[in-house]
């Protein structure tokens, strides 16, 4: 273990909750807490992203009385890809609930054994 | 780190342990909108108010909304606080 | 002697056929006759088969599997943990300022980045500046998942075999006019509007930009329709409205920002007016281009909330 564990402590809380995500897509049947599971590892991420962009003591990158040092202002690059990836989050789950509608309209069940069983029947 | 911080990442890990250990499909999206909330309250004291006000108005505001949806099409609301689909 | 050896080759070569001839009768054979009771119990027979075959309450096999499936899937779970929190243990101290994070690319957009934008912000300056094409690139993204929601859950009008019947059509159970809801709607949408303009408009002087405002819009949309019913949004807002915004919203972006390409390979200057730093009307492109971004975020909120209650327009 290395010296800064405590100092970082935004950045394991980060990873820790991408592990209890990708736990929670593991281990649970239901496709709907599959699904919560994939949005907590998303937002963990950015998470992560934007605590690299901070600085202790400086202020919102919005230029206020003509300041224009380097001394003043926090990263503003981590800030402008985690808006991106803020949005592209929400295109993904909106997808996977309408594919989520469509299995459960064919199969009648939510329960991703039970369908696994069925296709296998089926013969696919 | 201020302490405030550290109560708030705490707060966070609680409400993912709690989402994945609830057998009511709609309390799990309750807690869902909870996590996301105090992540918008995360993003500003990062000092980065367009993350928080984007977290607040997608997260939870319009995917919730999107769950929500999804849970009534499928018939796992019932009147009268029964569940049927809640298997874990 | 001839003849004796030619039956001999004969023999040999089992070429002589008039061996068979009046030894075995070949009969017309009749069609076999099955009843019905057997088929119906080989038919059976086979479902059962399948259902042993893929049963799992009863194999004990599948149990032992399940349980070191689970044992196995934590002990991962634990793994990574473990792995990455060493690695977050030798990173640099969060909050510090000479980190190789820092480096001359943000130092070179606080410094000159009123000067070469006209952005107070410098955030939505970076991003629809000098970083336009990500963000041309997010829209695009959010217009593909809109074409793919609405493939995937547009309302059949002939009936697959195998799916049920919607029993409970969104359309006949919606109305319910709700009174406390539609009082609250009256007050709330008009604000949630106008806050939602002012956060587009004003993404250059203070927080906000195209993203925020446009998801702002959309909620305030999803509102609307939600106490008001479908009939008095289908007045102004069908499915053409959808794809002439968003498709010419992205041409708009594409065709005005495209300059760039231009004046940054030859190294010329572009003339776009910067105006003066804090009003409303300055930062040259960036004001057309937030509006751009947040009409198709707007649109696409909207659409996916349809498409999830109702199927169509």
């Amino acid at each position: 273990m290395g010296p800064n564990l405590w100092a970082n402590f935004g950045e394991a809380v980060s990873m820790i909750l991408f592990c209890i995500g990708f736990a929670n897509l593991l281990l649970h049947k239901n496709l709907i807490k599959k699904i919560i599971g994939l949005n907590i590892m998303d937002s963990s991420i950015y998470l992560f992203l934007a605590l690299k962009g901070y600085i202790a003591g400086h202020t919102v990158p919005i230029v206020v009385d003509g300041v224009q040092s380097v001394d003043a202002y926090i990263n503003p690059i981590p800030s402008g890809l985690v808006l991106t990836g803020i949005v592209v989050s929400v295109s993904v789950t909106a997808l996977m609930l309408s594919l989520t509608i469509r299995l459960y309209r064919r199969y009648q069940t939510l329960d991703l054994d039970e369908i696994s069983k069925r296709l296998k029947k089926e013969g696919l | 780190m201020t302490l405030f911080q550290i109560i708030l990442l705490i707060f966070l890990v609680i409400c993912a342990v709690s989402v994945s250990f609830s057998k009511n499909l709609v309390r799990s999206i309750m807690e869902f909108m909870a996590f996301s909330l105090i992540m918008s309250i995360i993003w500003l004291t990062l000092e980065s108010p367009d993350l928080g006000i984007t977290e607040a108005a997608v997260g939870a505001g319009v995917t919730s909304i999107l769950f929500f949806v999804t849970l009534k099409k499928i018939h796992a609301i019932r009147e009268g606080n029964k569940n049927e689909e809640a298997d874990k | 002697m001839k003849k004796l050896t030619n039956k001999l080759l004969n023999w040999l070569n089992a070429e002589d056929t008039s061996v068979f001839d009046n030894a075995m009768e070949l009969k017309m054979q009749e069609p076999k006759e099955e009843k019905e009771e057997t088929v119906e119990q080989r038919m059976r027979d086979r479902l059962h088969i399948k259902d042993e075959v893929y049963s799992e309450s009863e194999t004990k096999e599948v149990k032992v599997l399940r349980i070191i499936y689970r044992t196995l899937a934590i002990i991962l779970c634990a793994f990574i943990a473990y792995n990455l929190l060493i690695a977050v243990s030798w990173l640099p101290r969060t909050g510090e300022f000479d980190k190789p994070v820092n480096n001359e690319v943000s130092a070179r957009y606080i410094e000159k980045g009123l000067q070469e934008t006209g952005a107070v912000n410098i955030v939505t300056g970076m991003i629809l500046d000098y970083r336009a094409f990500d963000t041309f690139g997010e829209s695009n993204v959010l217009n593909i998942a809109t074409i793919t929601v609405l493939i995937l859950l547009r309302r059949n009008k002939k009936k697959l075999p195998n799916e049920i019947e919607e029993k409970e059509n969104d359309r006949l159970l919606e109305p319910k006019n709700d009174v406390i809801l539609q009082k609250a709607a009256t007050f709330l949408v008009p604000a949630i509007f106008l806050f939602g303009i002012y956060v587009i408009l004003n993404g250059h002087l203070s927080p906000g930009g195209g993203f925020s405002g446009g998801a702002i819009i959309g909620a305030g949309l999803i509102l609307y329709v939600s106490a008001f019913g479908f009939e008095k949004t289908e007045k102004f807002f069908t499915e053409k409205t959808q794809k002439v915004i968003s498709l010419s919203a992205l041409l708009f972006y594409c065709l005005a920002k495209s300059y760039s390409f231009f004046t940054g390979a030859n190294e010329l200057e572009s003339h776009i007016p910067l105006g003066k730093a804090g009003a409303i009307l300055s930062s040259g492109l960036i004001l057309p281009l937030n509006i751009c971004v947040g009409l198709v975020v707007a649109v696409t909120m909207y659409t996916f909330y349809c498409m999830f209650r109702k199927g169509e327009f």
